[in-house]
């Protein structure tokens, strides 16, 4: 393919995904918006939130300022390798940056300078996989700093929750991290999970299943319940939308597993606010795009 | 209700938590780098006297030679928590508007100097971009970069919830305390 018609089809996913919200968010947010009070603070976060999801799409700009760190996916088949592809979304990026999809977001960790374009060590976060077939499939998600920062690891047993190596142990480590977050993650959220793995890899993993579809069911039974279960007890809470108060602290709870060594046992949870930016394709090697992953 | 320009004292101290307020008026954005930059007595690039600081880091573009705003929503307060409350005091900064919530400390000097807390939509940036008219001047960008510099807006009816007002009372206090107790007796 070319190498121009890549970058362009990149940078459509990149605005696709910077102003639009996938339809399984779309009406997972409406159906909290219909369980608060009229006239409440909640309600009226629920109808800004509202407002601004029609105004971003309509508008073909950002839903939120925060364009967050750039997540992308790449199965990648035999006619377009690593470097091909890096370069490509990168130029995308610069581009999708100047047009203002993107904010400037990149800054150096040492001396504080931005990039200016979202390009530097480790941005935007690239990660890359063998396809099987001959498509190329992209999955791309924004995460915001706000509920990036209210992220956690649990290392378990943990005292302060009387958590131990169980799943009860894990229930309480995910109700503990909807609490402390409150509104700063921008509630109500969305939490990715993951039980076991080192520290690295059970944040990859807890990021990774927040390509999970919100309305799908956990093949793993015991944890299609406890994902059940958690919501209703973290709606249970009160937080609510921007913590001010209300039924709807959680939109959903995706959870999976890696194994741990004997040693260790983590619980990485990945807050995502309601601006759930996800998005992909995939594409043809005739640079035709056959199917987006994530429909608005 | 409204709350126009001038921002004094008397109008801040009329605001409770729960209020639903429209700004109208020129509003300074100021985050991370102008706070610590502040608070180790850097100069203001700007009078702060009775101002409204907007916790914010907007997508902004030039097009035409004009500057347009994309996105504008505000970011997660609680990071300025160490600057706010004396900067609030140093250089008059009436009100603050952001997401989250701030603690004691700025509560405490909300209280002291007359000031408010004002909760944007967090994430609702079409919506609040909406609200800004006019980009007035930019501030230290060249230093901290686009999203950390100083910007002017002049604002027209721009949406916030009083959560921590001048008599002490704070939203998020409540809810933190409301929602801490059902989380103990969940856990059993």
């Amino acid at each position: 393919m070319d190498a121009k018609v890549l970058q362009k089809n990149l940078l459509e996913l990149i605005r696709r995904t910077s102003v639009e919200l996938p339809s399984d968010v779309v009406r997972s947010i409406e159906a909290g918006a219909r369980k608060e009070a009229a006239g409440s603070n909640a309600k009226y976060a629920f109808d800004v939130i509202r407002e601004n999801i029609g105004m971003a799409k309509v508008k073909s700009q950002p839903l939120c300022q925060d364009t967050g760190t750039i997540i992308v996916y790449a199965d990648l088949p035999s006619w377009c390798d690593e470097k091909t592809f890096r370069k490509a979304y990168e130029k995308a990026t610069a581009e999708a940056t100047k047009v203002g999809y993107l904010r400037q977001n990149s800054v150096d960790a040492i001396t504080g300078a931005n990039s200016g374009d979202n390009l530097g060590p480790g941005s935007p976060s690239f990660h890359f996989h063998q396809a099987s077939g001959k498509a190329l499939t992209v999955r791309m998600m924004l995460k915001g700093g706000g509920c990036e920062n209210v992220s956690t690891q649990y290392s378990l047993p943990d005292s302060r929750l009387g958590a131990g190596r169980d799943l009860e142990g894990v229930r309480r480590c995910i109700l503990d991290s909807a609490l402390q977050a409150q509104g700063k993650g921008c509630g109500p959220g969305i939490l990715g999970v993951c039980v076991g793995g080192d520290r690295g890899t059970g944040y990859i993993a807890a990021k990774e299943t927040l390509f999970r579809e919100l309305d799908d069911v956990n093949e793993d039974a015991r944890l299609a319940k406890l994902e059940k279960r958690i919501v209703k007890e973290a709606n249970g809470l009160g937080v609510g939308p921007m913590g001010f108060g209300g039924a709807t602290t959680l939109l959903g709870v995706k959870i999976t597993h890696r194994n741990r060594v004997p040693a260790s046992f983590f619980v990485s949870v990945a807050y995502m606010c309601w601006a759930f930016r996800r998005n992909g394709f995939v594409l043809s090697e005739g640079g035709r795009i056959s199917r987006w992953l994530y429909p608005s | 209700m409204l709350l126009e320009a001038p921002f004094t004292e008397e109008k801040i101290r009329a605001l409770h938590v729960g209020d639903l307020v429209e700004i109208t008026g020129v509003i300074f954005t100021g985050r991370d780098a102008v706070h610590k930059y502040l608070h180790d007595g850097g100069k203001p690039p700007v009078d702060l006297k009775d101002s409204i600081i907007y916790h914010c880091g907007p997508v902004v573009v030039k097009e035409n030679g004009k500057w347009v705003v994309k996105a504008a929503g505000p970011t997660t307060s609680a990071r300025e928590e160490p600057y706010q409350g004396p900067l609030m005091e140093q250089y008059g900064i009436r009100a603050v508007i952001g997401k989250g919530g701030m603690g004691p400390k700025t509560l405490q000097y909300c209280q002291k100097v007359g000031g408010v807390y004002l909760h944007a939509i967090g994430g609702a940036a079409q919506v609040l971009a909406e609200r800004v008219i006019a980009v007035k001047g930019v501030h230290l960008a060249e230093k901290f970069g686009s999203p950390e510099a100083i910007w002017e807006f002049q604002v027209d009816r721009f949406p916030a919830v009083v959560t921590m007002d001048s008599h002490g009372q704070s939203l998020h206090a409540q809810v933190l305390a409301d929602s801490t107790e059902k989380f103990k007796s969940l856990l059993g």
